[in-house]
């Protein structure tokens, strides 16, 4: 995989991913080896995202490789109206690999069209996110012990959430049993469910969270953002019913955990944060040892 | 057979040598000028639209002398004028006549129409892969993964 672009999941075959996610769980059991000091990481986030970035800044750094790049558009001279082409001809005189956030989607597989050295997507737009899934696939792994028959809920907004998209797509290959719990107006789009179908995987579709809580594995949450109605009153009808409180877990399987891509903000009630079934915080943990794992396999140390 | 053809000839004028794109529907016939840019073409350029036809009702037709195309070119046609006939013309005599089929690929002529997608931001060629086992034809954009639809098509 040395030398490889991650623009999209689906860029890496099942035994790729499964290589990452092992290489991974290398780099838990021994988080801190300097096996990157010659390196440089530029990390260029054209929209702000603190987490993704700091992520990775965290386990390059931990890796002993040199970061560079800037952490919003206002701060790089896309503000001087510079084309993305040049942005990423310029950076990859710089460094050995480009990690990239942009608003626009497609932009990473342009970006990983005209760049010479490999680009892992960070977000692009509205349209992939490729390490989240790998983070939720290693989440997953880890607290079940396989990635195979598993029962997963995906929890609010299905329709515009790209981790619930690309996450799906990869779970199509472990014989996963969906259960799909959102509003009637952010249902999981066809596209997506049409590779469920293909797989001939089941799905079941809610609207009432209480329903899947006994019969799931991970419960996946996301949040319902207020901007993608366009009748508040729809908005005001369901803000709430998709809140997770820790009294509602109490017939939950034993195995289960809760995931949640975050930021939270009030779909999980913190008073759940003390239960072990919340896995939320160490699925961003979780995060650093995959980027680890991506940026050594791709730069070619591991 | 003999007698469409001589009264076709009678409606748009026959060429020597060149192509015959035939069973172009009437609102396509201008999209598969612009595709296979027939307006730079500077050899003479016949076409008719809105022509009695037995199959398709009306229809339009057109004739290029001394241009013959390539399979790829031609097939680009397919997502304005999937009926299409190539017909292939030399001394006056009707030499080779094949069907228009819908490329895997689709460059350049389409806009993707997702307004988010960064072909629509920067100077970026287009590029779809072309989903043939829908129900209705779609193409996949290459860099957003949106699908854009025969009804959100827009030529470039």
């Amino acid at each position: 995989m040395k030398n490889r672009n991650l623009i999209s999941i689906n860029d890496f075959s099942k035994e790729e991913q499964i290589k990452i996610l092992d290489t991974a769980e290398e780099f838990e059991k021994n988080p801190t080896q300097k096996i990157l000091e010659d390196s440089v990481v530029a990390t260029l986030f054209f929209e702000p995202s603190t987490r993704t970035r700091l992520s990775f800044e965290s386990a390059a750094s931990r890796l002993g490789a040199k970061v560079i790049g800037f952490s919003s558009s206002a701060s790089s001279s896309v503000s001087k109206g510079e084309s993305l082409k040049d942005t990423i001809l310029t950076v990859s005189n710089y460094s050995d690999i480009i990690v990239m956030r942009h608003p626009k989607d497609g932009s990473a597989r342009y970006a990983s069209e005209v760049s010479p050295v490999p680009i892992i997507n960070a977000g692009d737009g509205s349209n992939q996110h490729p390490t989240q899934t790998l983070l939720d696939m290693y989440s997953i792994r880890k607290t079940q012990g396989t990635l195979d028959n598993l029962n997963i809920a995906f929890i609010g907004d299905l329709k515009y959430g790209r981790t619930v998209h690309s996450l799906t797509m990869a779970l199509t290959q472990y014989n996963t049993t969906f259960h799909l719990v959102s509003p009637l107006e952010l249902k999981l789009p066809s596209y997506v469910k049409r590779h469920i179908k293909q797989n001939n995987l089941d799905y079941h579709q809610y609207t009432d969270l209480m329903e899947v809580i006994p019969k799931a594995d991970i419960i996946y949450m996301t949040r319902i953002q207020k901007e993608r109605f366009s009748d508040l009153m729809d908005y005001e009808k369901v803000k709430n019913a998709y809140n997770l409180e820790n009294a509602m877990l109490e017939n939950a399987k034993d195995n289960m955990r809760v995931l949640h891509p975050l930021p939270r903000v009030n779909e999980i009630s913190v008073d759940v944060d003390t239960n072990p079934k919340a896995y939320y915080f160490t699925q961003a943990l979780n995060g650093v040892f995959v980027r680890q794992a991506l940026l050594a396999t791709i730069l070619g140390v591991k | 057979m003999e007698n469409k053809e001589t009264r076709e000839e009678l409606q748009v004028s026959a060429i020597e040598n060149g192509s015959v794109i035939d069973h172009i529907p009437v609102q396509g016939v201008f999209q598969v000028i612009k595709i296979l840019n027939l307006d730079q073409i500077e050899d003479m350029v016949l076409f008719g639209n809105n022509l009695e036809s037995g199959k398709y009702g009306k229809k339009g037709i057109i004739k290029v002398r001394n241009k013959f195309f390539k399979k790829e070119d031609i097939n680009k046609i397919a997502l304005v004028a999937p009926a299409a006939t190539l017909i292939v013309i030399k001394d006056y005599k009707v030499v080779d006549k094949t069907v228009v089929e819908i490329p895997d690929q689709v460059e350049k002529i389409v806009k993707c129409f997702n307004p988010n997608c960064i072909t629509n931001i920067e100077k970026i060629e287009t590029k779809f892969e072309v989903l043939k086992d829908e129900e209705v034809l779609k193409l996949r954009c290459h860099y957003c993964e949106k699908t854009t639809t025969k009804e959100t098509m827009v030529f470039l």
